[in-house]
């Protein structure tokens, strides 16, 4: 299949459409990021009315969990950036592979997230009547936790399944890896759920660690 | 392949880019049990935003783009900058 069938009204020649795409992206992963910050922004409030509470709440948080997921990430987005390189050299076959390999670490990112869930449900660091922990402010730190890394895993389950569809379309047609401007928008979306877990990672794991 | 494209072309940048972030990975997480007092956090949110700009200016090409392009990124760091900013202003101005 030629890279032309992908070219969409009103652009004329696929180098625009791939700069719309790029351009369409950012603006779409801007608006991701500042709901984030809305996030960040309540964080950042309340942890300055309860700091005590906050870093006694992060220190109950696992760190090998959170260290070993924020290096899977990046494993993920380094597979990935390696598939994006293979298909604009042509080496569709090493990209395709890549894009499946990129999926393995997103799964075991979502794996370990719902054994840390489960840890964190049994040791009662769940906000409600029967939270464990005594400090006030701990929590609204785990009210935040759970916020943040819920609505981020829901982006990792989104971006898997657009790498999945990527990865099926282009074993029909490698076209779908040059011309579409899919692999572009896929990358750039996974890349922010990695840009995005970087800066969860110090607010939520690493906090407090020294102290108490 | 592309016959101008050697397979470490491929890999060089994004390599390079993903062991800087694994050391600073284990650079942050080390920082993060020394006492620096009301250090640690911006300690670790700068190395937290220079681990951000390496994974959108090489995984995300953003060393690549258009101009067009790079100001419709920049739109998030700086909307949050002025969000903070004002968050902060009672905060700075005590």
């Amino acid at each position: 299949m030629s890279s032309d069938v992908f070219l969409r009204p009103p652009w004329e020649d696929l180098a625009r459409q791939h700069q719309a795409v790029s351009f369409g992206m950012w603006v779409f992963l801007v608006s991701e990021i500042l709901l984030f910050s809305g996030l960040f922004a309540g964080y950042t409030i309340y942890r300055s009315l309860h700091t005590e509470g906050f870093l006694a709440a992060a220190r109950e948080t696992n760190i090998v969990y959170g260290t070993v997921n924020t290096a899977i990430l990046m494993t993920s987005s380094l597979s990935l950036a390696v598939a994006g390189n293979a298909a604009r050299a042509k080496s569709y076959l090493l990209a395709q592979r890549l894009l499946l390999v990129t999926m393995l670490p997103g799964t075991l990112f979502l794996i370990l997230k719902g054994l840390e869930y489960r840890e964190d449900i049994e040791r009662h660091l769940v906000p409600g009547s029967a939270f464990a922990l005594p400090q006030q402010g701990a929590a609204l730190f785990f009210a935040f936790y759970w916020m943040m890394t819920g609505i981020h895993a829901i982006h990792v389950s989104g971006g898997l399944a657009a790498l999945g569809r990527l990865v099926i379309a282009s074993r029909r047609d490698t076209a779908w890896l040059s011309g579409s401007g899919s692999e572009q928008a896929t990358a750039l979306y996974w890349h922010l759920v990695d840009v995005i877990w970087i800066v969860l990672y110090p607010l939520l794991y690493l906090a407090g660690r020294n102290y108490g | 392949m592309d016959d101008h494209v050697g397979l470490w072309d491929i890999w060089r940048a994004p390599l390079l880019t993903w062991i800087g972030l694994c050391l600073l990975l284990a650079t942050t997480c080390a920082l993060a049990y020394v006492p620096l007092g009301q250090g640690n956090l911006p300690v670790s949110l700068c190395i937290a935003a220079l681990k951000a700009t390496l994974v959108a200016w090489v995984f995300m090409r953003l060393s690549e783009i258009n101009t067009l392009n790079r100001l419709a990124a920049a739109a998030g760091p700086i909307w949050i900058f002025v969000m903070f900013l004002l968050i902060g202003a009672d905060y700075f101005t005590r």
